[in-house]
């Protein structure tokens, strides 16, 4: 079982419910979890082959379990993914529908743990021992189809041996034999072949010869010309091979030894009737051996002998079609000719082992092709989504976006790009072009190309920044890429797909709204948050510096919210924080913890009482008919070394020491480390 | 308070409870998991705002919970109320007394879990 893929996802609106499932779980499986089907349908597109196991809740927001199994079906997920049913609903018409709609269980609440446990294990182990049969299936009909094949190339072989020949001669007719035998079912429906035909006689074809087992060496191996009587020895190969396979005791009528019957016996009979042994004429002789017949010939022309050179390809063609080597259906000399360029280039790569490997991993996956949509297919649709989604999101961007293609040299920009730069959309040895020169600079390309290719596949990503001629203008640019390389013990670099982002733009963008993600809104100061990251990050790195924080609220917020309205207590938070900035150093920190309370954070020398003092009397004047009044408590980081929360708890309890006796004042933390000073 | 007497406390099924999910810790950390969810409190909200079907999917998933935990009395509260809800379009004053029970159950629950989850630390 692989480990991999003992995921199961719970989709349930209820967190509670979920950690249930998933407590009683989690020991065998990896879980992953969805509050709503909309969360499931998500996860599903992202981890479809992963999940081995669904548990789905019927009453849920967003699109309830019913919506779900309906999308499974439309996506085909519901064929690989077993789905169980979990409800409070116990209603038959819920349950008959949620099998309707391929759902394979169903539990009732409220869980117990060993129904959980065991409906979920055994349907996991259900559907991963379809698989394995499934797979079981493939293999031995792989194991099946290579055993046929090996006795046939064995048998074959013993007779290529006795001959003297190469072993190659089996082979090259098998190539021959089928690449004929395709040519012929596109040309001519009279001769109406499956694949499966045409395989089967490719297969066939490998036992042409083996009456050649019954002659005398001497006369199969002679150099020499043949006498007559000689000859009439050679010629019977075709009656005993014939004979042989007539009378073998079993599987007599199984088809590829009828075929090859009828090759070893025909395929020395000629189109016109002068062939041997029975001459046979026209389509008298079966098609199998008339083909058999040609690739014969043909690979014997252009194969050594003892009593000849090769001759070539071209040669070897043309004696066939002038009819110097025998006479053949004119049907199969056209097929020859059409496959001419085909053959040379296969029977090159014919050889023993990997091309055989090769035609029994696709025969098998021929035979394992049903209707459904089959593994592959899914593959390619996944990859065309992949392609569709990469297509829209770079035409959203407002960047750049590019394929670098290494060999040959090509740049592909996206849509969205060639439009607002006016480019065409390939550009072919673009260091070359004037239009990407103009726009990329020369010297830069070459510089980041280099880059690239100084990369490697586990660090692919190379970056630059160039000054590049964007439209009319000269902008600083940020070029971000990953090189692709190819697979294999040593990559080869591809290319690369990348970006180009004006960096100005960005720079500004990113300033923008990391200001506006500090600030507190209603007074521009500081938020919380961000306050206590700066101030941590001043502790750390504090070395012999001192530092106070100075904690504070308005006495009577309350009060002045509820006598003047909210407008006004909004005004004096603003008159606040505007009488802090006024006073306070650029180098201080000023934030608003919300409601109305404040912090200051602020580097002193000697003694921070001074300028404290300062700022206090300044935010205690009067505005307008409220008299602003407030507490404030101080705690220094002199001998102090711990963190802001520390930092921060020390303030305030300052703070309320202030606030328990009579307000309006300022205290320090009271622990000796600062004057304890108060107003 | 042991969880059985924390059980008998809110009108529970202790047996049932521990029949299905084996251990008293379990059971008391999905207990402690039953004070804090929100589905009390969105049912509430939903109803006042006359939100049908929102009310609805957060009394079903209230009265999933309690089934879960053989919290039988709120379970019926809740179930009497997601029945009352189901298929239903408009508001009605029937609703506030089933609402009602619910309060007095799910309050009596949160506060029975609390003082168990109190004694056991």
């Amino acid at each position: 079982m692989n480990q991999a893929n003992k995921k199961i996802l719970i989709v349930d609106d209820s967190e509670l419910n979920r950690s249930l499932l998933s407590d009683m779980l989690c020991d065998t499986f990896d879980i992953l979890e969805a509050e709503n089907g909309m969360q499931a349908i998500e996860i599903l597109h992202e981890h479809e082959l992963e999940i081995s196991l669904m548990l789905l809740d019927i009453v849920m927001p967003e699109m309830d379990g019913f919506e779900v199994l309906g999308m499974m079906n439309e996506k085909g997920w519901i064929k690989t993914i077993p789905v169980i049913m979990i409800s409070a609903e116990t209603g038959g018409a819920y349950i008959d529908r949620a099998y309707d709609l391929g759902a394979i269980d169903y539990i009732s609440r409220p869980f117990d743990e060993r129904t959980v446990k065991h409906r979920v294990t055994s349907n996991y182990l259900l559907t991963v021992k379809q698989k394995e049969m499934a797979e079981l299936l493939s293999d031995q009909m792989y194991q099946k189809e290579k055993d046929n094949s090996l006795m046939i190339e064995i048998l074959s072989h013993i007779v290529e041996f006795r001959n003297g020949e190469s072993g190659l001669h089996v082979l090259h007719v098998h190539v021959i034999t089928e690449l004929l035998l395709r040519r012929l079912a596109e040309k001519s429906k009279a001769y109406a072949l499956t694949e499966q035909e045409i395989h089967m006689i490719g297969n066939a074809s490998a036992l042409h010869d083996i009456g050649k087992i019954s002659v005398p060496a001497e006369v199969l191996n002679k150099p020499g010309r043949l006498t007559p009587e000689e000859f009439e020895i050679m010629k019977r190969h075709t009656v005993e091979g014939a004979k042989m396979l007539q009378n073998i005791p079993f599987r007599r009528n199984d088809a590829l030894v009828r075929v090859a019957h009828d090759i070893c016996r025909y395929h020395h009979e000629r189109y016109d009737g002068g062939g041997y042994p029975d001459g046979l004429k026209g389509d008298d002789i079966p098609i199998a051996a008339q083909v058999v017949a040609i690739a014969d010939v043909y690979d014997a022309l252009t194969s050594e002998r003892v009593y000849k050179p090769p001759f070539s390809h071209e040669a070897a063609l043309r004696m066939i079609a002038n009819g110097e080597c025998g006479a053949f259906n004119p049907v199969l000399l056209e097929c020859l000719q059409d496959i001419s360029q085909k053959l040379e280039s296969e029977l090159h790569v014919a050889s023993f082992g990997h091309a055989t490997d090769d035609s029994i991993r696709n025969t098998v996956q021929r035979m394992l092709k049903t209707g459904g949509t089959d593994a592959s297919a899914r593959s390619v649709r996944l990859l065309e989504q992949e392609r569709m989604k990469f297509k829209f999101l770079s035409d959203l961007s407002r960047d750049i976006v590019f394929e670098y293609n290494a060999v040959p040299e090509m740049i592909k920009l996206s849509e969205q790009s060639t439009d607002s730069l006016g480019l065409p959309e390939k550009i072919v040895e673009p260091s070359a072009d004037r239009l990407w020169t103009k726009l990329f600079g020369k010297e830069n390309f070459a510089d980041f190309v280099g880059k690239l290719r100084a990369t490697s596949p586990e660090n692919a990503v190379a970056t630059g920044k160039y000054l590049l001629q964007i439209n009319r203008d000269k902008v600083w640019c940020k070029v971000t890429a990953k090189a692709l390389w190819s697979e294999g013990e040593t990559p080869v670099f591809e290319g690369a797909i990348g970006k180009i982002v004006d960096i100005d733009a960005e720079a500004t963008a990113v300033a923008f709204w990391a200001q506006k993600a500090e600030e507190d809104e209603r007074t521009g100061l500081l938020n919380h948050t961000a306050a206590k990251t700066r101030i941590s990050a001043l502790l750390q790195n504090a070395g012999d510096k001192q530092y106070a924080l100075a904690v504070f609220d308005l006495d009577n917020f309350k009060q002045a919210n509820d006598s003047y309205g909210h407008l006004f207590g909004d005004e004096v938070l603003e008159e606040v924080a505007r009488r802090i900035k006024c006073n306070i150093r650029s180098t201080d920190l000023a934030a608003r913890m919300g409601g109305d309370e404040f912090i200051l954070f602020m580097e002193y020398k000697k003694s921070v009482t001074p300028q404290l003092k300062r700022i206090f009397d300044r935010l205690c004047e009067p505005f307008k008919e409220f008299a602003v009044s407030i507490s404030m408590g101080v705690a220094c980081t002199e001998n102090f070394g711990g963190s802001y929360e520390e930092l921060f708890r020390r303030a305030d309890a300052a703070m309320y020491e202030v606030k328990r006796n009579k307000k309006n004042g300022f205290a320090f933390y009271a622990d000796g480390t600062c004057a304890s000073s108060r107003s | 308070m042991t969880v059985k007497e924390c059980y008998q406390a809110m009108g529970g099924d202790y047996e049932d409870a521990i029949g299905r999910l084996r251990t008293d810790e379990r059971v008391m950390r999905f207990l402690g998991k039953v004070a804090d969810d929100g589905s009390f409190s969105l049912l509430q909200s939903a109803l006042a705002a006359h939100n049908i079907q929102e009310a609805f999917r957060a009394a079903h998933t209230l009265k999933g919970i309690c089934m879960n935990l053989s919290l039988t009395r709120l379970a019926a509260s809740a179930h009497a109320i997601t029945e009352a809800l189901r298929g239903r379009e408009t508001y009605g004053d029937d609703l506030a007394p089933l609402m009602a029970a619910v309060s007095a159950d799910h309050e009596q629950t949160v506060r029975a879990i609390r003082a168990c989850a109190a004694a056991q630390n």
